[in-house]
């Protein structure tokens, strides 16, 4: 067995089901104590097949199931097993966490999350194992329902009920662009496998028909502009772990697919395309950050850093396929290893915030960071885990968002090489577009965790103060510090990651990282392109920042007194000083609002001079659901009204439209 | 190169640089004070202030968290590894490859998200102005400054900027225009990352008007000193920077102790110069609204966008 990832795999995907499947109803001791645990271990066995996987040829199994003729294919190549190994070690943390997160819910709910939840991640496990599309849009159906019904756990608030509406939408648009899609690719030749549809040769014409279907419809569930809408509304709905296990896992599986069908089933990659998804990546990871910095509820707030990622990975892509479009497949697998990386990257950091927000929302039952303040002196170590989280996801060195940041910005820089001059000088300015996006996103976190951590504890507007429950528990401490560490491992030691992606990108184009820059490689340095163009030794780096931290506080130490007074603070000496005195979530970001005003809508309503109670609000939106979604909603109801008029409920009426039928139908087919 | 004559100049680098940043403060200050027609203050001055910070008692706020203890090494720490990185008198140090451009400007972001956390620690109304203002500035001369490098690696095929030195400061004499508008465009950087006028005024305590300040506002004696340490370091870094990208003539090369007292002639010499120049900057403008620092550093980027498409135009 230890020989077979795949087998490997396999098992994991149907120990999850099992363990779904076995919880007796009503006895939440066993959900807590047996089935999450369990689910965590079966995440790093499956970590680890994943990793296995990548360095073996891939595998392929065909199951006796599904329709008669159409069984399931299974396959494992060095993609999938990334994907794998992404799934099983993210999701571990999250299991553990939500072990303890969930300790205290009633059984009868507990038992739903937990089949819910562990069918969520099972049926991740086969979207990336499917090797036909058959079992390729189940499973897809499948993770996409189960994560409906979790993010509905609280279905009586109409709110709730309401994002998960939007989100069941929004999936299956997407959903039907890639049948659409799949349907283009096969061509009418009767046969799903991905061997086949890779086989296919399809005219250019149908080939981008192809590219933008799978990328509209593998975009709206990675939440790419404009179908974002629902991540900001969805993910705050669902219970904390469930939040972290679809903007950490979920939406990355919308990105394993569109590499999948981009990359491997469609092939021969234009570079025209990957100008539509660099403009598509640059705006998501623009908009989404800005609107990010507008946000004062905790989760809604990562939710928008998750398309701002989103932006970052297709950014990543994009360069991609333009620089293999033009013939340049080591640049081009650069930039794809750029991307997965952030992937990974993304799935460990935001996951660790969003379990963050999981346990002040636990403690203190707090969502709205204006509320908040001064966490940090009753739950330090929570404090100490979402401040790696914030350091990680803010692409600051030595974490791990930077080395993917600056991968992509190597990836960049390869832009002389492009042979059209127009392309050629706008593959800078994107990476501009993404250097931007990092310093907005430190902007962002600063804010985040000098109003939610730092500071004085605010007096809540609308609610009695909740008094500190506390750190997390054991089990929540546990998985957070497990995704923690991740972000210490994938930032000190990019060199074995670069290596993993680099046999996924020798798999999907043949070709890998130059000569050079595997030569020059090691466990301390990251070399991209070739030693002495550019290298990072983030170990090195961690090293002397930590020992010249260390010297200055031994120097000063040493030479000087270590007196220490405790006083009021100064605060330039005004006398009055209240914690409702601190900036606000809304008011640190007013900056924001001022310089790039045009692209909110915002209303705001100041209070006159006459006024006896004045106050100001503020209302920020996001434009999308003005020019977007609400006309298109209106035209659906609309033609939908019209279509109406056909039913009148009475049953003679119905046998008239038959009888029109069938006289149709004898006049003009026959 | 030898290792251990390159590592002895990567110490003696990074020492140099560390001691000799409060100099560079007192000569530009200096220099000001003669400007503005005033009796100028001893060139040692930094020096002085600096000792008089240390021996005093450390004040903390009731509240003050370990980030707000811890803040002021972390600055000093990341400020002492870009003097590590930067090369000041030598190319070729045995530590540059660790961090390349943009790690350089990620260590000060490092430093900046820190600063801006630790002034929100206390949960002052100042510390939470002095940081969204702070972080305002920060991520509109970011893009700015990685144009501008990324023009420069564009020219010399790299990231690193010991190799960026060595291909810039032994090349044939010849007039790049890009470097011309990315030097421009640094020199804007400059002053907005180094809260220097026009955007920022170091020696002001308005409360409505500072954003540096208002960061340390809580700080006093040895905290207070490190970080007013780590401030001159950072000028100090970016004046190299841009001495190094810019007019990196006479710069030795690791391990060669004959160029070393060239070298350091050479760096006396611009440095004076540069200090002079900064000093005139700011003896000749006014500190702009703060919401005009979008403005100012949006030209910043233009021009470093120019220089970088100039590069593909003239050199195809």
């Amino acid at each position: 067995m230890a020989s077979s990832p795949l087998a490997g795999s396999l098992a994991v995907a149907l120990a999850w089901l099992v363990v779904a499947g076995l919880i007796p109803a009503g006895n939440a001791a066993f959900a807590r104590r047996f089935a999450f645990p369990l689910g965590a271990l079966a995440g790093v066995a499956l970590a680890a097949f994943g990793l296995q996987a990548v360095w073996l040829p891939s595998q392929t199994l065909t199951l006796p199931l599904g329709l008669p003729d159409m069984p399931f294919h299974l396959r494992i190549d060095p993609l999938a097993g990334f994907f794998l190994m992404l799934l099983g070690s993210v999701s571990a943390g999250i299991s553990v966490y939500a072990a303890g997160y969930f300790g205290n819910e009633p059984s009868g709910r507990l038992t739903l999350i937990t089949l819910q939840y562990h069918v969520f991640l099972a049926s991740m496990a086969f979207v990336l194992l499917a090797d036909d599309a058959y079992l390729f849009m189940v499973a897809w159906e499948t993770m996409a329902l189960s994560s409906y019904f979790l993010v509905i756990t609280d279905h009586h608030l109409p709110a709730i009920r309401r994002a998960g509406f939007l989100y069941l939408l929004i999936a299956h648009l997407g959903a039907i662009a890639i049948l659409l899609c799949f349907g283009v690719l096969h061509g009418g030749r009767g046969d799903y496998t991905f061997d086949a549809l890779r086989a296919a040769q399809l005219q250019p014409a149908w080939a981008s028909v192809a590219f933008l279907l799978a990328f509209f419809g593998f975009g709206a569930k990675a939440g790419m502009l404009p179908l974002h809408a629902w991540l900001p509304e969805a993910h705050p709905a669902a219970p904390s772990p469930v939040s972290a296990l679809m903007s950490g896992v979920m939406i990355k599986t919308a990105i394993y697919g569109m590499v999948r069908v981009i990359f491997d089933l469609i092939g021969n990659l234009r570079w025209e395309w990957g100008m539509v998804v660099l403009t598509v990546g640059a705006a998501t990871t623009l908009f989404g950050v800005l609107y990010a910095l507008m946000q004062h509820d905790l989760k809604r707030l990562l939710a928008y850093h998750s398309v701002e990622n989103i932006g970052i990975i297709l950014l990543g892509l994009g360069m991609s396929m333009v620089f293999i479009g033009f013939g340049h497949p080591a640049a081009g697998v650069l930039a794809l290893i750029a991307a997965l990386y952030h992937t990974l990257n993304h799935a460990v950091f935001k996951g660790l915030l969003f379990l963050g927000a999981g346990a002040i929302l636990h403690s203190t039952g707090l969502r709205n960071l204006n509320d908040m303040g001064g966490l940090i002196r009753g739950m330090p170590k929570t404090a100490f885990y979402f401040l790696i989280g914030a350091l990680a996801i803010s692409a600051l060195p030595p974490l791990n968002g930077f080395v993917s940041e600056w991968l992509t910005f190597q990836a960049a820089l390869q832009a002389t090489i492009v042979q059209h001059g127009v392309v050629r000088s706008l593959l800078p300015l994107f990476a501009a577009t993404l250097a931007l996006a990092g310093a907005l996103t430190a902007m962002c976190f600063v804010k985040v965790y000098g109003i939610a951590f730092l500071g004085q504890p605010r007096e809540p507007a609308h609610r009695t103060p909740v008094p500190h429950a506390g750190d997390a528990g054991s089990m929540e401490r546990y998985g957070m510090a497990w995704l923690a560490a991740g972000c210490f491992v994938l930032g000190l030691f990019p060199t074995s990651f670069l290596l993993i992606l680099n046999r996924v990108g020798v798999s999907l184009t043949g070709q890998g990282l130059s000569e050079q820059a595997l030569a020059g490689s090691g466990w301390l340095w990251l070399v991209p392109t070739a030693a002495g163009k550019a290298s990072y030794s983030p170990v090195i780096f961690l090293v002397v920042i930590a020992l010249a931290t260390l010297l200055a506080f031994l120097l000063v130490r040493r030479f000087y007194h270590g007196r220490v007074r405790f006083a009021a603070p100064w605060d330039c000496g005004y006398p009055e000083q209240s914690s409702r005195m601190q900036d606000t979530a809304d008011a640190f970001g007013q900056p924001i609002r001022h310089v790039f005003g045009p692209l909110y809508r915002m209303d705001r309503r100041l209070p006159g001079p006459e006024d006896a109670e004045p106050r100001y609000t503020l209302k920020v939106e996001d434009r999308h659901w003005y020019w977007l979604y609400l006309p298109v909603a209106r035209a659906a109801e609309f033609v939908s009204s019209k279509i109406a008029l056909l039913q009148q409920g009475r049953i003679s009426i119905y046998l008239l439209y038959s009888f029109i039928t069938l006289i149709a139908l004898l006049v003009f087919v026959r | 190169m030898n290792s251990a004559a390159g590592i002895a100049f990567q110490l003696l680098q990074s020492v140099f640089v560390v001691l000799a940043a409060p100099l560079f403060l007192g000569w530009v200050n200096r220099c000001r004070a003669w400007l503005q027609n005033r009796s100028a203050p001893s060139i040692l001055l930094p020096y002085y202030t600096l000792a008089k910070l240390f021996n005093k008692d450390a004040v903390f706020a009731r509240d003050a968290s370990p980030i707000f203890r811890w803040t002021p090494y972390i600055l000093f720490g990341c400020m002492w590894l870009a003097a590590g990185i930067v090369p000041v008198l030598a190319t070729g140090l045995p530590f540059a490859p660790a961090a390349d451009i943009i790690a350089l400007v990620g260590v000060f972001a490092l430093a900046r998200m820190f600063s801006a956390l630790a002034a929100m620690d206390i949960g002052t109304s100042f510390g939470g102005l002095g940081a969204r203002r702070e972080m305002l500035i920060g991520f509109l001369a970011e893009p700015a400054m990685l144009m501008t490098l990324f023009t420069a690696a564009f020219i010399s095929g790299s990231t690193q900027l010991t190799t960026i030195v060595d291909t810039l400061a032994h090349r044939e004499f010849a007039l790049y225009p890009s470097l011309a508008f990315a030097a421009v465009a640094f020199l804007m950087v400059l002053l907005a990352e180094n809260a220097r006028i026009p955007i920022d005024n170091p020696t002001t305590h308005l409360e409505l008007t500072m954003v540096h300040e208002a960061l340390i506002l809580e700080y006093s004696a040895r905290h207070l000193a490190l970080i007013e340490w780590a401030v001159a370091i950072k000028l100090f870094a970016y004046m190299t920077i841009g001495i190094a990208l810019f007019l990196p003539w006479g710069i030795a090369n690791a391990g060669d102790w004959s160029a070393l007292p060239y070298a350091f002639a050479a760096l006396a010499g611009k440095l004076a110069l540069a200090g002079a120049g900064l000093a005139l900057i700011e003896a000749l403008l006014a500190k702009l609204r703060l919401f005009l620092a979008p403005e100012f550093l949006s030209t910043a980027f233009l021009l470093a966008v120019l220089g970088m498409l100039t590069h593909f135009l003239v050199n195809g």
